[in-house]
């Protein structure tokens, strides 16, 4: 059926209220079980499929199809306990399901009528189990606009999205708005672009809209790249037609009829649902010609990177999807001026795409309302590395990073102390302990040397070095520069040797000034963003860790114990019984021993993977730095014929 | 000479802005460039307005109109614009109304200087013996920057140096990634040999895989060495062959000089562009020990008799229509590369240099009494596709190559100094005779249209038995990318068109391709035709000029005043071409001549180097490897290893 009004879609609506009301909570006797699984790429992984392919089964064979249903849905967020599943009605929230558990859980909570406890999530520090989402510090905290419909509707019904007041944003704009007015919302509205510069999107829109030449394109940058970062997967997973739906409306307001969405290959449950939901949409005449009866023609197709961190850049991605080497160009002119083919095209991320339906149905006061005095309202992050839930969390804009990490990533596993959190991917910097109040917006974080980017956020604690960090950092800059330029294809590379001489011990201390000099032209010279951000990473360690630096130069001495050419294990004779169980472990044949004498680990061969610390019984193998030894010395290292000059490297 | 009907709009826009400097009416807007209020025209980059007001930038990936994509940003300056965090590169900023900027401020030279360092990092530092030292706009930038150690060291790259072909060697090692080449053999030339391949550090600019250039469909043309700031692109040197067949008291040793040389080599010793030094290089020939120094220009009179009677026997309906001219390798290679159906159009005559070498070795031998095997023939060309022309099997006649060496310009002109010859004090003398004369309308062979003008001027009187009005023929001249007219001969007006640049030959084969009536086509495959020719001298470090194409002009009108000043301008008045027919040839197309002076063509496919299921090259016909044979089954790959 082609929706011509919105009595249309209002008809859809209705059919799929009472599904979605009793996910949210009404006790609406729908008499019907709904049990909802998150099939997004994390809880794919850990077998969620599998889940719900067995959950179908066993209610088949316990008879219960027509009392319960299993529904796919997005992305909770909780994916360090995935696969999840939730049952409604009663909102009970089972983590880490594995298929083996079904049978129990149906038995248990379908059948018998009770809570299955032991798949319910476990509080770690009081060792309380929760049923319910909301009593979960994981979400408590977390304000989801963006992230509305993941977790609640199945991602592949349109109607379920309908239902969720999909479409009648678009309706509304194409009915009974002009294209100045929804400009005028969205400008209002404060909203900013969220794949990691800030640009008013509003004024982007209002730029595109301006040019006269046509045909003018609508682009989605679905290219994210950031290491850790999945927020715009997430989305595109959890709820794609509302990508579909904010790019219809871009193209309304600039007049523009074709839209493409360029999203990485490397996220086929994302390209899957897309193609899914670009079918749908067409299909009901929410794409394609005539919309709403109106004379307004808009399709969308689909561009796939291969997986280039600059494409993620504008300029280098509208060179992808024409066809040439993903590389940027200068600006101006902008792409909204001169994109694709030498046309206006306006491009926006994901996540700012996904704000837009909010801000129209809601209100643009309601949104302005959200979030800091420059930073409007949401914003979606990833918390990864050294923390205990790791997974996909929205807040308000200003919400402090302690709140982020310890209120709702529930702090570092191991009772370890944090050291820093690395936002904005390769373009951002580290973030010490002493910002952890500050109310966190575009503005705030490039003060301090970061950048909002596109969400990632990594949590190092004591055991990361922070120089190591720099270098893994710009190792991947370096390896992304798409090599036009000058700084980014040199410049990198030179500042990644620094970097690894330091962390190898043959720094000197004039090359922390030397990284701080070519840190900065690189930033001034450099053609496009991935060349200008690129040193944030070593400019905002040395900024705030230039003791690890020293550390590393004047001492070669990794405090952290992660440099592995500035560590050294030793077998302390004292501890050692000779039970040979390192020797047996150490892949690379470092470690020589014979009955009742103190084992012996060769330094030259020894690669520092640590494999033998975690074996021996007696703790008896050590971590410390590299000294200067002499041939079989004291502490019975074999220092090698070229001493300790040559085994620096590895 | 009727109604003459020009190229209308499109075509000469495609590329019309290279060879075009219209004066136009544009918009004046003013700004500030270091505290200078100045003026420039609307549009223009803020280097074009820097530059054209004195205020010098330094820059290395500008070309202007071909290259300007802010790659090597050397030219950084700085501007006062809200927002504007990092500097901005200064050949695609765009000058606008009250813009403030700095190009020297102590920032700018820092990161400037940088960038230079950074790019010396990764180059092969031999500038002592390298073939463009003192030519080098690297070395110059890095020496007005005054760089006197390099901060950043590390890693440097040696890639192999490809020469596996007889025309240009590519030195990865000297490569800066400017992409200039890319540029002009993309956008100018349309041939598309270069482009990056990888990423980040070990981006290469290179032909596809980085095969070799025999392996690829390049045309040999060499405008990619002219754009290249460094020596990564060079033509391969044979020198030292010349050297030895001059030392060899056995060989009998004749050169010959295209037209073009002698407006373009004195830019090789300062004089400015334009100057002829006709006189000085017959003299400097004569010191490096030639025994015989003739001219091009004699068999280009030749040449022009055999194509205009060519002419007049296809248009009696002998033979397809339009005929093309065939004097440019470059075109005849591009031709058999990419338009393989055009080559039954092609004239057979063997472009004048290859005429030359075999009446040499069997007019001039049999006259002189010398055994042509004795005889080396060295070419003069201001061409890198004469090199492979030289190489080409059928270039030949009898046991002998037409042409033993070929040198570009450049080539000689480092002769000239490895000799010591003070160029500017020689005297003016005479090429020998007898193949040393020339008319006006040889000498036009070395810009574009000249060729058509000179067969023009012969086909009229050997038609009408009448001598043409000659400043009639003026239109056919200047540089536009496409020219066409049409010309009267007698009773019958013939369509004529001119290109010169392949990448408007395209647009020229494309429309004869879509059956429209030309009967007469020249075609050059470089802008401006030899005056712009991939051998000449490089313009633009040596005197720190602007880096633009504008010479080509100055070298074409040096030309067009060479045969205005000449008694001599029909190729049929030439005594001496009249001599040879009587003599030796006959007549023209006669059976010696079709034997020395004709040719044939070889269709090569778009992909050359490349095996598709044992079937050698593109679908486009049967592929003849005609260069000389090197090793197919390994590909060449170069080798990754750090310098030591």
């Amino acid at each position: 059926m082609k929706i011509k009004s919105i009595e249309d879609i209002e008809k859809i609506k209705e059919r799929h209220l009472p599904l979605i009301k009793q996910r949210l909570g009404y006790r609406n006797g729908l008499g019907l079980t709904q049990i909802m699984v998150c099939s997004g790429t994390a809880c794919s992984s850990s077998e969620s499929r599998e889940v719900r392919l067995e959950l179908e089964q066993e209610l088949e064979r316990k008879g219960l199809q027509d009392r319960a249903r299993v529904f796919k849905t997005g992305c909770f967020g909780f994916c360090q306990y995935g696969p999840i599943v939730m049952i409604h009605p009663g909102e009970i929230f089972y983590c880490q399901v594995r298929p083996e558990d079904v049978q129990e859980l149906v038995e248990k909570h379908l059948v018998g009528g009770q809570v299955l406890e032991r798949l319910l999530y476990q509080n770690d520090s009081t060792k309380e189990r929760t049923p319910s989402i909301e009593d979960i510090h994981f979400f408590k905290a977390q304000r989801r606009i963006v992230l509305r419909n993941c977790g609640v509707i199945n991602p592949e019904k349109i109607g379920e999205y309908i239902a969720r007041d999909g479409y009648f944003a678009l309706a509304d704009v194409l009915l009974h708005k002009n294209r100045d007015e929804i400009i005028e919302i969205i400008k209002k509205s404060g909203l900013r672009g969220r794949g990691g510069a800030g640009f008013p999107t509003g004024k982007k829109w209002e730029l595109a809209a301006a040019q006269d030449l046509r045909p003018k394109y609508v682009v989605c940058n679905a290219d994210e790249g950031d290491p850790g970062a999945f927020m715009d997967r997430s989305i595109l997973e959890g709820d794609p037609h509302s990508i579909l739906e904010a790019m219809t409306i871009a193209g309304y307001c600039i007049g523009a009829n074709q839209g493409y969405i360029y999203v990485r290959a490397e996220y086929p449950i994302a390209v899957e649902r897309l193609e899914l939901a670009i079918g749908q949409a067409r299909e009901a005449g929410l794409l394609g010609k005539g919309l709403f009866g109106t004379a307004f023609d808009f399709d969308i197709g689909f561009r796939f990177g291969a997986g280039a961190f600059v494409c993620g850049e504008e300029t280098a991605l509208l060179h992808s999807i024409i066809g040439q080497r993903g590389e940027p160009r200068p600006r101006p002119p902008y792409p909204a001026q001169e994109g694709l083919w030498g046309k206006p095209t306006l491009i926006n991320n994901v996540e700012t795409y996904a704000n837009i339906t909010v801000i129209l149905r809601d209100g643009w006061e309601w949104y302005e309302g959200q979030g800091t005095a420059t930073s409007k309202g949401s914003k979606v992050f990833s918390l990864a590395g050294k923390i205990h839930n790791t997974g996909l969390i929205e807040v308000p804009m200003g919400t402090s990073l302690r709140t982020i990490i310890f209120d709702i990533g529930g702090g570092i596993p191991g009772g370890k102390r944090f050291k820093a959190v690395q936002t904005g991917g390769p373009s951002g910097g580290c973030i010490p302990s002493k910002y952890l109040d500050l109310p966190i917006d575009y503005e705030s974080l490039k003060e301090i040397g970061s950048m909002m980017g596109s969400g990632g956020m990594i949590v190092m604690d004591e055991e990361d070095c922070m120089v190591d960090i720099a270098r893994f950092y710009l190792e991947f800059s370096q390896d992304e520069s798409c090599g036009r330029c000058t700084p980014c294809r040199v410049g990198t590379k030179r500042l990644l040797e620094i970097l690894i001489r330091i962390t190898e011990g043959h720094g000197e201390m004039e090359d922390l000034e030397m990284l701080e000099e070519l840190s900065y032209d690189i930033r001034d010279a450099s053609l496009c963003g991935l060349g200008q951000s690129a040193p944030n990473p070593v400019l905002s360690t040395l900024r705030y860790f230039k003791d690890e630096y020293i550390a590393h130069v004047r001492d070669k001495h990794c405090p952290a114990g992660v440099c592995k050419a500035l560590l050294e294990y030793t077998v302390d004779e004292e501890k050692c019984i000779a039970c040979g169980l390192c020797a047996r472990t150490c892949a690379a044949q470092a470690i020589t021993g014979a009955p009742k004498q103190p084992y012996r680990i060769d330094p030259e061969k020894c690669t520092r993977c640590a494999a033998c610390v975690a074996k021996c019984p007696k703790k008896a193998i050590q971590k410390g730095i590299k000294k200067d030894v002499g041939n079989y010395g004291k502490t019975g290292i074999y220092a090698g014929p070229g001493g300790t000059e040559d085994r620096a490297t590895l | 000479m009727g109604k003459r009907e020009y190229m209308p709009g499109p075509v000469v826009r495609k590329t019309g802005q290279l060879y075009d400097n219209p004066k136009k009416d544009v918009e004046k807007i003013r700004l500030t460039i270091d505290g200078r209020e100045v003026e420039a025209d609307k549009g223009m980059s803020v280097l074009e307005a820097a530059r054209g007001v004195g205020i010098e930038i330094p820059s290395l990936c500008y070309l202007r109109h071909i290259n300007e994509t802010g790659s090597c940003r050397v030219c950084l300056v700085e501007v006062e614009v809200k927002g504007a965090r990092t500097l901005q590169a200064s050949c695609v900023y765009p000058a606008t109304a009250g813009l403030v900027v700095h190009t020297s401020s102590p920032r700018v030279r820092r990161v400037r200087k940088t960038m230079v360092e950074l790019l010396l990092s990764d180059h092969h530092r031999e500038c002592t013996t390298c073939i463009r030292n003192l030519n080098c706009e690297l070395q110059n930038t890095a020496d007005s920057l005054g760089i006197r150690n390099i901060k950043w060291t590390g890693e440097m790259k040696a890639l192999q140096v490809q020469n596996e072909n007889p025309y240009i060697v590519r030195d990865y090692n000297k490569c800066i990634k400017c992409r200039r080449c890319e540029a002009i053999c993309s956008k100018v030339q349309e041939i598309n040999v270069y482009s990056a391949i990888n990423r980040n550090y070990d981006t290469v600019i290179a032909p596809a895989f980085m095969q070799d250039l025999s392996q690829v469909a390049c045309i040999a043309c060499g405008q990619c060495v002219i754009a290249c700031p460094t020596a990564s692109l060079t033509e391969k040197e044979c020198i030292d062959s010349v050297w030895e067949a001059l030392e060899d008291p056995d060989k009998y040793v004749v050169v010959q000089t295209a037209p073009s040389i002698q407006v373009t080599l004195g830019e090789e010793f300062g004089f400015p562009a334009g100057t002829a030094v006709t006189g000085k290089l017959a003299a400097a020939l004569r010191r490096l020990g030639f025994d015989k120094v003739f001219a091009t220009d004699f068999t280009a009179d030749l040449a022009v008799l055999e194509e205009a009677h060519e002419l007049l026997e296809r248009l009696g309906g002998r033979g397809k229509l339009p005929l093309l001219t065939s004097c440019c390798p470059g075109w005849v290679k591009f031709a058999e590369h990419f338009y393989p159906d055009c080559l039954e159009n092609l004239s057979t005559c063997k472009s004048p240099h290859e005429m030359f070498g075999a009446l040499t070795k069997t007019y001039f031998a049999g006259k002189e009494g010398i055994d042509p095997e004795k005889i080396v023939v060295v070419a003069i060309m201001p061409c890198t596709a004469k090199k492979f022309e030289a190489a080409r099997p059928e270039m030949g006649t009898g046991d002998f190559k037409d042409v033993d060496w070929v040198l570009t310009t450049r080539e000689l002109a480092r002769m000239l100094r490895q000799a010591d010859i003070p160029f500017h004090d020689l005297p003016e003398e005479e090429y020998n005779t007898p193949m040393g004369t020339a008319s006006g309308a040889g000498v036009l062979f070395g810009s574009t249209g000249g060729v058509l003008e000179a067969a023009v001027r012969t086909a009229y009187y050997l038609v009408s038995g009448q001598e043409v009005d000659l400043p009639d023929y003026e239109e056919l001249r200047g540089f536009s990318g496409l020219k066409e007219a049409d010309v009267h001969l007698k009773d019958r007006i013939i369509k004529v068109a001119i290109a010169h640049g392949t990448g408007n030959a395209r647009v020229l084969l494309d429309r004869l391709r879509s059956g429209e009536p030309f009967d007469f086509v020249e075609i050059m495959a470089c802008p401006g035709g030899c005056v712009g020719g991939g051998g000449q001298p490089i313009y633009g470090s040596r005197w720190r000029k602007e880096i633009s194409l504008d010479y080509r002009h100055n070298r074409a009108d040096a030309l067009d005043r060479i045969d205005a000043s000449k008694a001599l301008r029909r190729s049929h008045e030439n005594p001496d071409v009249q001599k040879i027919y009587k003599e030796f040839l006959g007549s023209p197309l006669g059976e010696v001549s079709r034997n020395l002076l004709h040719t044939y063509y070889t269709p090569r496919g778009k992909l050359p180097g490349f095996h598709f299921g044992g079937i050698k090259g593109s679908h486009e016909g049967h592929v003849e490897e005609n260069i000389p044979p090197h090793d197919n089954q390994s590909m060449p790959r170069p080798e990754i290893a750090p310098k030591v």
